[in-house]
């Protein structure tokens, strides 16, 4: 294993004698190039809708109860779509959530949810893990279309500004504090367990 | 049979035959129907969906039983096994900061007149009793006075 290991650093170490200097920087750089394009591309991919309603876990359950929802359709056409609220959208977060994500690929393989019945056993223990996430990074994914800033509580009902002003504004509540069930359904919790956000 | 029973038996069924065939147009020309008109075999355009009052300003009641109409939107709203999201502002617990009223004690109250620590099962499905008010015109023609129009109206001819 050693020795292995010594053969392995002297090869590395010892100078190259048939490549030049320039073939071996120009590889360098193109595969660097291959490598860098094939990571982003695969981030890419693996960050869109079409992805992601791929497993029958997700279009069957979460993908469902989002289509009737003002998530998916509304007057003005614009929407979320799954990476939009579920990804982080800065790029050492994404990675950050991107390798997390491998625990899910782990679900999948095992079928941690792979029916119905088993999929409702574990949807508030999953349902949790979003929140405690959007209530840790101050509903951050919410606030990437929806500012505080841009918000005209003028437009909007008397309930609704008030209740924005009295808790948005201060700080003292985030998004999901409230604002939970609204792009998929809320599993039982409870009805304490609701108001005081847990 | 005589001759007379024949002709009588005859004219019977004569006019039991005119009764059946003449009454669906009878029923289309006396009933009226939120169809007005659409064959039945055929679906008529809806009408498109009324908006709905989101003053949050509480409105009369027309009696005082009435379930009390809810004064803002309630789409997408879930009322289920799992969460019903209307006692996330409605509940006791939850009016000292949503500043919404509280469910009725009413609700708490079992079939036995037993109160109970929260709303009771029967009264859980909020939209059963409580809708919003839309926005739109009255399907059919509605004379509805409410107490306080007839008592005044009683008096007055008392008076007389």
């Amino acid at each position: 294993m050693f020795g292995f290991l010594r053969r392995t650093w002297g090869v590395i170490k010892r100078p190259s004698v048939h490549y030049s200097l320039g073939a071996l920087t120009m590889g360098g750089f193109l595969m660097g190039i291959v490598f860098w394009g094939g990571f982003n591309t695969a981030l890419e991919v693996t960050n869109t809708e079409a992805f992601c309603t791929s497993c029958h876990e997700m279009s069957d359950n979460v993908f469902e109860e989002l289509k009737p929802t003002i998530h998916y359709s509304n007057r003005s056409g614009v929407r979320a779509t799954c990476p939009d609220c579920h990804v982080p959208h800065e790029w050492t977060n994404k990675i950050a959530r991107k390798i997390q994500a491998s625990k899910e690929v782990w679900g999948k393989l095992f079928g941690t949810i792979n029916t119905r019945e088993k999929f409702l056993e574990h949807r508030l223990r999953l349902a949790q893990n979003e929140w405690s996430r959007l209530e840790a990074n101050d509903s951050l994914e919410c606030r990437n279309c929806h500012s505080s800033e841009s918000m005209d509580i003028t437009r909007q009902s008397p309930r609704a500004s008030e209740a924005h002003e009295r808790f948005l504004f201060t700080g003292e509540k985030t998004c999901i504090n409230c604002h939970k069930g609204i792009a998929h359904e809320l599993p039982n919790l409870g009805e304490a367990a609701l108001i005081n956000g847990h | 049979m005589t001759m007379k029973q024949a002709f009588r038996k005859t004219l019977a069924l004569g006019a039991l035959a005119l009764a059946v065939s003449a009454s669906p147009l009878l029923a289309q020309e006396s009933v009226a129907t939120l169809r007005s008109g659409t064959p039945l075999a055929e679906n008529a355009s809806p009408p498109p969906i009324a908006p709905v009052k989101n003053t949050d300003l509480r409105q009369v009641r027309n009696y005082p039983e009435q379930p009390p109409l809810i004064p803002h939107k309630i789409d997408g709203y879930q009322i289920d096994l799992n969460a019903n999201q209307c006692l996330t502002c409605h509940s006791r617990t939850a009016v000292e900061i949503s500043q919404a009223p509280m469910v009725s004690i009413t609700h708490f109250m079992s079939r036995d007149n037993q109160f109970l620590a929260s709303v009771t099962p029967r009264r859980y499905f909020c939209n059963q009793c409580h809708v919003p008010q839309g926005v739109t015109k009255d399907l059919v023609e509605n004379g509805f006075v409410d107490i306080d129009q007839v008592l005044e109206y009683v008096s007055g001819q008392e008076g007389n």
